[in-house]
């Protein structure tokens, strides 16, 4: 069995976000760049399949070079090899073509990759390259069993949970439940070892029409004070909301 | 030339954002001077068909035996509907998540998500969205002759518009790629995403069993329930729950913290909703800051005194 796992450099959670060049873009200075959280769940997940199955688990990102630290750490957890295709992702379409024409030409059983990334939060690369490929997309996928030539999975739904069976090859895009959180792993120092010597492989990429760009960033604007109420007093709350903000 | 509107339903019902969508479109077909289609699938009554037409749709195209969640025929489907169209419009939920990227792939269509603001210029067709998990607002310009926007929920009015209609049926059938074998529906459940109030709680409350009072409280004021990421990790809470930076992103009109410090990436998934409410027993908790309104104080006792407050207004 052959696993794919698209995963992506994004700015550690903690990360206060700032921009540069008048706003038009991310400032990626002194940003710790880690697993995007939706990806870390899947890759853990084909590393079990690995254990599991004897799978080969291979990963994949979309980047410049500054993303091998964290493809390194991917392999540290436990992946055999890693892809990156050389280009700064710019928009849920390109990406997810450029990843879509390396399936084609190296296909794999099962492709993972997170339900969206924190960054830009787009949520569309899976889509986009389940229709390219004409495979099946499990979106919001918490929950994976493998049986031979098919997998039970379930997906999130609008208020519930869905069980699927479902035929490989497919595409999910995962999130937590895939596993928990207590089993996602730290490499170990073996880990990192190894990871230095697996093979990280620079593809050039075919094609690169972006659909949309970014062209402003602007912070939330921030709160006023806040009010702060007795607890003796809880009824004063209650009128603020009812009468004041008129939310109740 | 014209405006399509995904219109989604829940066993043959539109939603609140199935509204706020269509309104959305009817706004959009003003700029772009056109009119909006609205595309519906699964089973559905014409009369449930027909409110769409209050909120300024021209024609509505419907596919009964088609399951919303066969996510390859729906797209197959809005593929065919799709001639001279120029925008497709989603409201951001799950389903629309499995949908909408394949519009954009068949269609080679920039596609833009979580969207908060109209489109104003046809030629030049930029929106904001929420980015970098809500602690960015980006501006986005599309690049490509067709667009597919997914607006968040609860960012946009709901505007009647009665126009006059037409409703067509079309008996397609195809087969899925996959095959549905359960489904688990919180049924009776206040849907987390479209909520306009919701009732959160942290480890403040110190054990599952105290939530008792948090679903209480919920239920008086009709919010949906939800909470903060160690509680899910416990398994205190189900993960479905979890809101914040790597659960889900909401916007309600009152967010109420019960017990959750505000750690920034809870509050990256919050903090669009348009009034928060802070109670808890650190006044240091960097909840405060965030918060319009903020009670110092032990859940356990605000709690209970809150549940009768709400009672009577809700009463009266």
């Amino acid at each position: 069995m052959k696993i794919l796992v698209c995963i992506s450099s994004v700015p550690d959670t903690t990360s206060k976000i700032n921009f540069t060049e008048n706003d038009s873009k991310f400032d990626k200075n002194g940003i710790q760049f880690v697993i995007n959280p939706y990806d870390e769940f899947g890759l853990t997940k084909a590393v079990m399949l690995k254990e599991q199955l004897q799978a080969n688990v291979t990963v994949l990102t979309v980047g410049d070079s500054t993303v091998e630290p964290v493809m390194r750490k991917a392999l540290a957890i436990g992946a055999d090899n890693a892809i990156r295709i050389n280009l700064n992702p710019n928009d849920s379409y390109s990406t997810a073509k450029e990843i879509s024409n390396y399936i084609k030409d190296n296909p794999f059983d099962l492709i993972i990759a997170g339900k969206e990334s924190s960054d830009y939060n787009g949520g569309a690369v899976p889509g986009i390259i389940a229709d390219t490929l004409n495979i099946p997309l499990v979106n919001a996928c918490n929950g994976l069993s493998s049986e031979g030539d098919s997998a039970t999975v379930m997906r999130e739904i609008d208020g519930g949970i869905e069980t699927l069976k479902i035929k490989y090859p497919f595409i999910l895009g995962g999130q937590k439940g895939l596993v928990e959180e207590s089993e996602l792993r730290i490499p170990n120092m073996r880990g990192i070892m190894t990871a230095r010597s697996k093979p990280l492989e620079v593809i050039e990429a075919t094609e690169s029409n972006n659909l949309t760009e970014s062209i402003l960033f602007e912070k939330p604007v921030l709160k006023g004070e806040c009010k702060i109420i007795s607890s003796d007093n809880v009824g004063e709350l209650v009128n603020e909301l009812h009468n004041v903000a008129k939310v109740i | 030339m014209s405006i399509l509107v995904y219109a989604e339903n829940w066993d043959g019902k539109f939603r609140k954002s199935t509204l706020e969508a269509v309104s959305y479109a009817k706004q959009t077909a003003i700029v772009y001077k056109t009119d909006v289609k609205a595309i519906s699938f699964g089973k559905i009554e014409e009369s449930e068909l027909s409110i769409l037409g209050e909120y300024g749709v021209k024609k509505i195209i419907s596919f009964p035996n088609i399951l919303k969640n066969d996510g390859k025929s729906v797209a197959l489907n809005i593929e065919k509907e799709s001639e001279g169209v120029e925008i497709v419009i989603f409201s951001n939920t799950f389903n629309a998540k499995m949908i909408a990227p394949r519009i954009s792939s068949k269609l080679n269509a920039g596609i833009i998500t979580n969207v908060i603001s109209y489109i104003e210029d046809s030629s030049n067709v930029c929106v904001k969205k929420q980015s970098f998990s809500s602690k960015a607002i980006e501006t986005v310009r599309l690049k490509s002759k067709i667009g597919i926007l997914a607006i968040s929920p609860n960012a946009f009015e709901i505007k009647n518009d009665s126009v006059n209609f037409e409703v067509e049926i079309k008996n397609q059938e195809l087969e899925s790629d996959v095959e549905i074998i359960g489904k688990d529906i919180n049924k009776g459940k206040i849907s987390l995403s479209e909520a306009e109030v919701v009732v959160s709680a942290g480890r403040g409350l110190k054990a599952a069993e105290n939530w008792g009072m948090i679903e209480e409280l919920a239920e008086v004021l009709g919010a949906a329930t939800a909470c903060s990421k160690p509680v899910s990790d416990i398994g205190w809470r189900p993960h479905s729950e979890h809101v914040g930076q790597t659960g889900k992103a909401i916007a309600p009109n009152l967010y109420i913290a019960i017990g959750i410090s505000g750690a920034i990436q809870h509050l990256a998934g919050v903090n669009s909703s348009k009034v928060m409410v802070a109670i808890n027993t650190d006044s240091e908790a960097p909840f405060f800051k965030s918060a319009d309104y903020g009670i110092v104080g032990d859940a356990f006792e605000v709690v209970p005194k809150l549940i009768e407050e709400f009672k009577k207004i809700k009463n009266n």
